[in-house]
């Protein structure tokens, strides 16, 4: 089930903002049984390198990937992680 | 009033704000504790909302700013981002200017 979020996210990331790479960490495990995790959402990391970042504050990276994620927040993703490069940084 | 209205009075009347879940001495998410955390280190007074204690600004805080999750960092009347952002930018050294300059510009008159 997690290993397919993870897909999910991978696929929805690629598709919005053709990295270069994207790497995905999956630490719903670590976060078990805290209140943010009862509602069923994971915790991840993300690592993403990509050219849309360039020129782009983090606030704005951020949100490229928060609207890349779209409908997966708040139900399958309770908490993200965010890493944001551009390929020279 | 307006939830909207509420939370833009409270970004605009305060310089630094921060939208955690518990309080900076109590803490309920580790991403909120780590952004206070940083924050209470660069000696800056700032103001606080806890997000568990107000139903109405936790459903609504995410659209006021289009930002999805806890916690939300406003300084100088703007979104700096969440944990992450502000963390990197402690790092770098970069949020303690930042703070000062905004608690230095406005003035003093801060009621949460």
């Amino acid at each position: 089930m997690s290993a397919s979020r993870v897909e999910q996210l991978h696929q929805r990331l690629t598709q919005a903002l053709n990295p270069v790479d994207v790497q995905i960490e999956d630490d719903s495990a670590k976060h078990a049984g805290h209140a943010g995790a009862q509602s069923g959402g994971g915790h991840f990391n993300v690592r993403i390198i990509s050219p849309a970042f360039a020129g782009k504050t983090l606030v704005q990276r951020h949100r490229l990937v928060y609207d890349a994620v779209g409908d997966m927040m708040h139900s399958e993703i309770h908490a993200l992680s965010i890493q944001a490069k551009t390929p020279d940084e | 009033m307006d939830v909207l209205e509420r939370i833009d009075e409270q970004v605009k009347n305060n310089p630094i704000i921060i939208y955690m879940k518990g309080t900076p001495k109590m803490p309920q998410c580790g991403f909120s504790s780590r952004a206070a955390q940083a924050m209470q280190a660069c000696g800056v007074p700032f103001a606080y909302v806890n997000v568990l204690a107000d139903e109405e600004i936790f459903q609504n805080l995410p659209r006021y700013a289009n930002w999805p999750t806890f916690p939300q960092i406003y300084v100088g009347n703007e979104l700096i981002g969440g944990c992450d952002i502000t963390l990197e930018m402690y790092q770098k050294g970069e949020l303690k200017p930042l703070m000062e300059k905004a608690a230095a510009t406005s003035g003093g008159d801060t009621a949460a």
